[in-house]
């Protein structure tokens, strides 16, 4: 039995806060989860609140190797599992074929061509074979087809993957898995029910104060301040896309830039194209917060 | 510990009970997924409340709009404490008198004192509370529970009966009244007219919050925990009827519907992309199968033209169905990419043509505001009549209909005893690729009254659409 990844929610918080990601209450007690239960970690949210940082940071935290695969549309079993390299087996069975009439024979180059050595591993086997600790991040699951992930069904519930010609290969020591997803498609029932699931949400006022003052130290506490309470004013606002935590810690940094000591409306009205990308939301909030009178 | 005593303990039966509870309020909890929950909360031990629902949340819950529904049963099977709780003081008076005049005037100061102390963070995070003695004074969470336990009992119809009342409560404490001092407080410490104002109203309905959430604890504390669930738990929003939604329920769902189209669009997309191989293309196949010695292992494949219809809506926006008009309207209009032309048409008992009115890029809210403006314009005497309106449509607007196009009709079929003008509709019917009927209502009051349903249903192929989940298959099928 090898170590635990945290000794309890406690010891998350403060390790995850080492390396400088700031979890709530739940987002450290589920980490913790995911690590005593040793089950997939399945992390929803809108975009930009630190979905695929948080599997980033337990694997700094852990000392572990981050594995990542990135899903998209069309990504397929060779691409996310394993592939054989035609190519250079190819190779092998035209060099042994001019190597003479004395070559090995069929059954013999059969068994060599399926061997290791021919073997491209991929995202999930890697994460699988690894004997050190390892995080396996799998980002915008939501994003690939249906076949996808009943491919991942196998690899997340009994963490093994069967491959025909060497068999079944069973991990060794189960990675710490962290799936994201924007939910733009519904994921199958089969694959939620065999994840824990978190909903990460935009932080509160404190939580997110701290995110831009150990992003941006350089930044005035006060500004700091007026800038998180305008986010979470503009997130009240019903907009097409709510200003995200990527997004205000890219406020800090234009107002540090432009070397704008007080954000007071001329200044939120000049620089609102950082936080918000539609036009209508745009007018939305020059009008709610009444910049121009 | 061990099974055997979580289950001596009751703790298990409890447990079993809590999932079917979450069950009947519509979380699909399977067996393995229970399971995980008993692990989980093993691993973190029974000590901290928050800790068991942090363990319950990660492994029951899979979808944040069933949050709401889990966190309100929750609270009534696991709740933060049984009456007055052990360490309270003793609320009745020398007399034995809870509820006195004295005691109200009192607890309003009290009350006042803590909402303007309040710090930010505390009315942001209801835990908060949940860890005592903080910061000095009292929690607003301990106040709402002494506040329902002083002013909220109601006398029972039999003994050991009596309830609670969070309605009398708030009428007693009259929280709202305290906005205005609030208000001068949080002023004085240089708070803007606005931000103070949103300020104290925030702390001001979260009291309001807690009051009520302690008032349905004190009754499930009283009776069978799965009964109030029953009663006080709602659905998710996106399985909530149209026809029976509050008004912070429309504004929720109205919240929920550019996600949802975004949703729908990306996944139609994706669909249209797996289904868009057409004919073989010869040449690249070749080309490609040069690197791999003349074997075409992949094959190449011309792009599908695809396929795009008319869509032309027509809408009952009678006080009746107006919600739920909208939201679908709304809703194919986000999609508009998707049909080559979209016509919309409202009415009541005339008919106007509202297309103009969604403007690609325009805010939401703003398009409903005006959508609702214009909503007299379909109106002459403000009773629907659905024979007059397809007459009307017919009449005037005959051209937006075509072998390309398909007509798609919102209503709930009630007539008001009118003419149903079904001849008119048939034949705009067979004027058309296809046309489908919406209707927001259970398929088991199609009949009744004066619903037009059965009669309707006969020409056009009638579809049951009764909240979001609904809509958006229709919607998605539709496409």
């Amino acid at each position: 039995m090898h170590p635990a990844w945290f000794a309890s929610p406690d010891d998350a918080v403060r390790r995850l806060l080492e390396v400088g990601y700031l979890a709530d209450a739940a987002t450290a007690t589920t980490a913790f989860l995911t690590g005593a239960l040793e089950k997939p970690l399945l992390v929803e949210g809108p975009a930009g609140v630190g979905k695929t940082e948080l599997a980033k940071a337990v694997a700094r935290a852990c000392g572990a190797e981050l594995v990542r695969l990135q899903c998209y549309e069309g990504l397929d079993e060779a691409r996310a599992l394993y592939e054989w390299n035609y190519k250079k087996q190819l190779l092998r069975i035209q060099a042994s074929t001019q190597a003479g009439d004395g070559g090995p024979g069929w059954e013999q180059t059969h068994d060599d061509i399926f061997t290791d050595e021919f073997l491209l591993t991929r995202p999930l086997l890697t994460a699988i074979r690894r004997e050190e600790p390892t995080v396996l991040l799998i980002d915008e699951v939501d994003k690939t087809d249906v076949e996808v992930e009943g491919l991942l069904l196998e690899v997340l519930s009994d963490f093994q993957v069967t491959i025909p010609e060497l068999g079944t290969v069973t991990a060794v020591r189960r990675p710490f898995v962290v799936l994201t997803s924007n939910a733009t498609r519904e994921l199958s029932e089969a694959v939620k029910r065999r994840c824990l699931y978190l909903h990460l949400d935009y932080p509160d006022l404190e939580r997110e104060l701290e995110i831009v003052r150990s992003q941006v130290p350089a930044l005035e506490e006060r500004v700091a301040r007026q800038l998180v309470e305008t986010i979470t004013r503009l997130r009240d606002l019903d907009l097409k896309k709510a200003p995200s935590i990527a997004e205000s810690v890219d406020w800090a940094r234009t107002l540090l830039a432009l070397e704008i000591g007080d954000l007071d409306e001329a200044a939120v009205d000049a620089t609102l194209g950082v936080v918000l990308k539609h036009a209508s939301d745009h007018d939305r909030a020059v009008r709610e917060l009444k910049l121009r009178r | 510990m061990t099974g055997e005593e979580t289950g001596d303990s009751g703790l298990l039966r409890r447990h079993v009970a809590f999932l079917e509870a979450l069950r009947e309020a519509g979380l699909p909890v399977s067996l393995a997924e229970g399971l995980d929950a008993v692990a989980g909360v093993r691993a973190l031990g029974w000590d901290d409340r928050e800790l068991v629902r942090a363990a319950y949340a990660a492994t029951v819950v899979k979808r944040q709009t069933q949050r709401a529904a889990f966190d309100a049963v929750f609270d009534l099977y696991f709740p933060r404490l049984l009456g007055e709780g052990a360490a309270a003081p003793e609320l009745a008076d020398e007399h034995g008198i809870r509820d006195s005049a004295a005691a109200l005037e009192e607890f309003r100061e009290r009350l006042a004192t803590a909402l303007e102390q309040l710090d930010e963070l505390a009315a942001n995070e209801p835990q908060e509370g949940e860890s005592e003695g903080d910061g000095g004074g009292p929690s607003l969470q301990d106040l709402a529970a002494e506040a329902v336990g002083r002013f909220g009992q109601m006398p029972g119809r039999a003994p050991g009966r009596s309830g609670w009342s969070a309605y009398n409560t708030l009428r007693r404490v009259a929280p709202g009244e305290l906005v205005a001092g609030l208000l001068a407080a949080l002023a004085e410490r240089g708070r803007s007219e606005e931000e103070a104002q949103r300020r104290a109203e925030r702390r001001v309905a979260e009291f309001t919050r807690l009051v009520e959430a302690d008032a349905v604890r004190r009754i499930a504390a009283d009776r069978d925990p799965a009964e109030v669930a029953r009663i006080t738990v709602r659905p998710p929003v996106d399985l909530l009827d149209f026809t029976s939604a509050r008004r912070a329920d429309l504004e929720e769902m109205r919240r929920q519907l550019y996600p949802l189209s975004r949703r729908l669009a990306a996944r139609l997309t994706k669909e249209q992309h797996a289904r868009r191989r057409g004919p073989l293309d010869f040449r690249r196949t070749v080309r490609a199968s040069v690197s791999t010695g003349g074997v075409p292992l992949t094959t190449h494949h011309r792009p599908k033209r695809p396929h795009r219809s008319e869509l032309v809506v027509l809408c009952d926006v009678s006080g009746s169905v107006a919600s739920f008009a909208q939201f679908t309207l709304m809703l194919v209009f986000a999609l508009r990419e998707q049909f080559s032309k979209v016509r919309a048409f409202t009415f009541v008992d005339d008919v106007h043509e509202v297309t103009d009115a969604f403007v690609p890029g325009a805010d939401p809210g703003e398009v409903l505001a005006q959508l609702a403006l214009r909503a007299q314009h379909a109106a002459r005497f403000g009773r629907t009549d659905y024979g007059r309106a397809f007459a009307r449509f017919a009449e005037e607007h005959a051209d937006a209909l075509g072998p390309k196009a398909s007509l798609l009709v919102l209503g709930d079929a009630r007539s008001n005893y009118r003419d149903l003008g079904e001849g008119v509709l048939a034949e705009l019917v067979a004027s058309c690729r296809s046309a489908w009927w919406l209707n927001p209502e259970h398929p088991r009051h199609w009949g009744t009254g004066d619903s037009a349903a059965p009669v309707y249903g006969a020409i056009v192929p009638m579809v049951e659409c009764r909240n979001l989940v609904q809509l958006e298959q229709f919607v998605h099928d539709l496409v």
